[in-house]
């Protein structure tokens, strides 16, 4: 792979024949570090978070309606009848809203495919979706599914030219990480609601999911250096941390209300004292606490090798090489975690530049890429949802808070291979008759067509079948 | 046992009475009447040698078979294979992707069933000549060209775990297809609300096994089936109506080439005293040499030696009970 195929498709969502890479790749590349726009065209239409949260709202108040009524009629069988047809109505409330919240999601997923297919500064683009898959959030359950696509509008897309701490506490506080990782209903046992809890006989309390995952995935890594004691003493120092508005848990009546969905800290909810993790102590008070805290494991250099190894892993190949992950992790401890300054080092790595591809595309990659070289602009609705499912990558659906694998052994099974074949005749066959295979194969993939590609697009029965198989051609697989 | 636990657990006791001590999950249904007729076999406070409470690291244990996490490229089940006659030796996963467990030197399919238009039989040809260079590619898409052809009507649309069971027993009943078939099952992560979420998934699995039998038809009485996961939940419940991550917690054998219709346990108790670190069921069974038996005693291979190949860095031992008929 030349250099310009290089910056275009391993750098790059992969490139658009209407906008053919002029001047020095690097130059590029490095001059998209200040023309990112975080809120671009294609995505000021998106639900906003008001009207994300207003449902789930609305979702919680029909629930809580539905239920006292029921309660009641069981308590007053002979009135059951009489009050029966309100019940429907109820129901249909709530189908209603859920019905809404998943077409607020396909909505997200649409607007950040366009977003992807249009952006004039795709290596930015690339490392939103590198960071939202490092904080992965799966719309698995109601509240998440319409709160997943926010949390990388709001709390990476602002943050991805900047440092990497105020992207993790962005993220952290972001209600979809919230709620996702259990965190808004965590109680400190010994609490103001800990204690009337206990007094209640209720042992309700601590839930150390985000505690554990933000030492695990987002910051330290497995092997960071943290015990099963900095694990629970960090879930004690986050307690409070939670959501105003959209859920009724035992935390909500000590939430003050900071507006539906937002984040808000519950005095009430927190445990009390100083905390000690990872060899230092923490005696902030209140939300300070779980500040510092995260601010210390933003600059840990355990912190910086596990980012600096899932980059290197990105950008050069399924076994990262050593020297790069090290470069890497100097840049971003020398910087104060500079994010720019960290892409800056990856560009400058010999090693992202190696001739032979150095990744297998996952399933988002190549429909980013295919829609790009199709030069499409837009998608019909629903599409990129449908789509990206069918492929094995449903958007901010990993199941996991590990996010989606980074190795091309996840994404090429004979199975898969099989749908991106079917997938691809659907695509190809919306292009026009008068496009030319054999041009848009030149422009997408420079000096990089093998003679055998070259061969199957000149022999394809149409121009639509001559596309199909440049998107699934063995280059085009991969970057 | 705290109170909170006893109203977690009450559909864990509303079940089939196993014997004077253990009872089944009320959703497991099928899984009883396997029970009773001698095709289920259960192993309790069961866990790895290794002791992760991460998620990705215990899985990965699970799946590679080796005492640190991400220390082996392949997974057991891939070694598993090199054991085998040719003819036993062809696995398939119905996933999209690869497992880790399945992955390694010995090559294994993959399926699952999707809802995309199938392509023309044309491009198809045309893709498989446009991969004649690419070595990679070439094996990839010959497998899956021909595991679509023998899944035929069940490759269109989303399966249910009933259906799902269905697909896999047609996919190993075929004459020179696969003849071990990989499941995953998630979403058994329960931090919260885990009454009503364990009982869910409980039941779609309990669909899953009887759609299994049901469609191997004569082949069950030949059949293995295990089911493990990576880790147990803690015994008392969290703050928030679910269990966090803990240690050691229940295997299953299934197939009517299992002795069944009995529970193995070492019981550890559940007193303060008796959990491990404190919040965890005490392992007292290793998973993976109960593993290991029971594909040794299925195969007729030699147990230390299966032990050596699948969990190669292992410090445990064959587990010694009979767990297959003879």
């Amino acid at each position: 792979m030349a250099a310009p195929a290089i910056a275009l498709n391993r750098f790059g969502l992969g490139a658009r024949p209407d906008e053919p890479l002029a001047g020095d790749p690097k130059r590029w590349l490095l001059g998209q570090l200040g023309r990112f726009e975080p809120r671009p065209a294609a995505l000021r239409s998106v639900p906003s978070r008001a009207e994300v949260a207003a449902d789930l709202t609305g979702y919680m108040t029909a629930g809580r309606m539905g239920r006292r009524k029921g309660a009641r009629m069981q308590a007053d069988g002979a009135q059951q009848a009489a009050a029966q047809p309100a019940m429907p109505s109820r129901k249909e409330a709530r189908q209603e809203l859920v019905r809404d919240i998943h077409g607020q999601y396909r909505l997200m997923n649409s607007a950040r495919l366009v977003s992807a297919m249009t952006t004039t500064t795709p290596f930015v683009e690339r490392l939103v979706h590198f960071w939202a898959n490092h904080f992965a959030v799966s719309a698995d359950r109601l509240p998440t599914v319409g709160l997943a696509g926010l949390l990388e509008f709001e709390a990476i897309r602002p943050n991805v030219l900047g440092r990497f701490g105020d992207m993790l506490l962005a993220v952290e506080q972001h209600p979809a990480m919230l709620i996702y990782l259990d965190q808004a209903q965590s109680i400190g046992p010994n609490s103001q609601a800990g204690q009337r809890a206990r007094q209640r006989g209720n042992n309700r309390g601590l839930n150390e999911n985000l505690a554990r995952e933000i030492l695990e995935l987002h910051t330290l890594g497995v092997n960071g250096g943290y015990t099963q004691a900095d694990v629970t003493e960090f879930a004690r120092a986050l307690t409070g941390w939670t959501v105003s508005g959209v859920q009724r848990t035992r935390v909500s009546r000590y939430v003050r209300d900071a507006g539906p969905g937002s984040y808000s800290f519950a005095d009430a909810v927190h445990e009390p004292g100083a905390r000690r993790i990872v060899g230092r102590s923490y005696a902030q008070p209140g939300e300070q606490q779980a500040r510092a805290i995260l601010s210390d494991l933003a600059t840990h250099p355990s912190t910086a090798r596990f980012l600096a190894t899932k980059l290197t892993r990105h950008f050069a190949g399924d076994e990262p090489p050593p020297a790069m992950v090290d470069r890497l992790a100097r840049a971003y401890l020398s910087s104060g975690g500079d994010l720019p300054t960290v892409y800056r080092a990856i560009i400058d790595s010999p090693e992202a530049w190696a001739e032979r591809p150095a990744k297998f595309k996952t399933p988002w990659e190549w429909t980013v890429s295919s829609m790009r070289a199709l030069g499409e602009r837009q998608v019909r609705p629903g599409l990129g949802s449908q789509l990206l499912k069918q492929l094995g990558q449903p958007t901010w659906q990993p199941g996991s808070p590990a996010g989606w694998a980074d190795t091309a052994a996840s994404w090429t099974g004979p199975d898969a291979m099989l749908r991106r074949v079917d997938a691809v005749q659907r695509l190809a066959s919306g292009a026009g008759s008068q496009v030319d295979p054999r041009a848009i194969a030149e422009r997408v993939l420079p000096g990089v067509l093998s003679a055998a590609t070259r061969t199957a697009i000149e022999r394809a029965e149409s121009p639509q079948q001559g596309l199909a198989l440049l998107l699934v051609s063995p280059e085009f697989m991969r970057r | 046992m705290s109170s909170e636990r006893r109203a977690l657990a009450a559909d864990s006791l509303a079940g089939a009475k196993l014997d004077n001590f253990f009872t089944l999950h009320a959703q497991l249904k099928e899984t009883a009447k396997l029970y009773s007729a001698r095709e289920a076999l259960f192993v309790h406070a069961t866990a790895l040698p290794t002791r992760r409470r991460s998620h990705f690291d215990a899985q990965n244990l699970l799946e590679t078979g080796g005492r640190k996490p991400y220390q082996h490229n392949d997974g057991w089940m891939n070694r598993l294979l090199t054991l085998l006659p040719r003819q036993e030796g062809q696995a398939l996963a119905l996933a999209p992707a690869i497992p880790m467990i399945l992955r390694g030197s010995h090559a294994v399919s993959s399926f699952a069933p999707s809802a995309l238009p199938t392509a023309s039989d044309d491009l198809l040809m045309r893709v498989s000549a446009l991969y004649q260079q690419d070595p990679q590619l070439h094996a990839v898409w010959s497998r899956a060209i021909a595991t679509r052809a023998q899944a035929g009507d069940l490759a269109d649309g989303r399966l249910n775990a009933g259906a799902m069971g269905q697909l896999a027993a047609k996919l190993l009943v075929g004459g020179d297809g696969a003849r071990i078939a990989l499941i995953e099952s998630n979403h058994w992560d329960t931090h919260a609300g885990q009454r009503t979420s364990i009982a869910t998934r409980l039941r779609h699995f309990d669909n899953m096994v009887v759609a299994l039998k049901k469609g191997l038809g004569p082949v069950w009485a030949n059949t293995l089936v295990i089911a493990a996961t990576e880790f147990g939940r803690t015994v008392a419940p969290n703050g928030t109506g679910g269990t966090d991550h803990g240690t050691g917690g229940a295997a299953m054998l299934f197939g009517g080439a299992v002795e069944g219709g009995k529970v193995i346990a070492d019981w550890p108790g559940l007193g303060p005293s008796a959990l491990y670190e404190g919040r965890d069921l005490k392992p007292t069974i290793d998973l993976d040499g109960l593993i290991a038996s029971a594909l040794a005693q299925h195969y007729g291979l030699d147990p230390r030696q299966t032990m050596r190949v699948l969990f190669p860095d292992s410090s445990g031992q064959p587990f010694g009970k009979t767990l297959i008929r003879a």
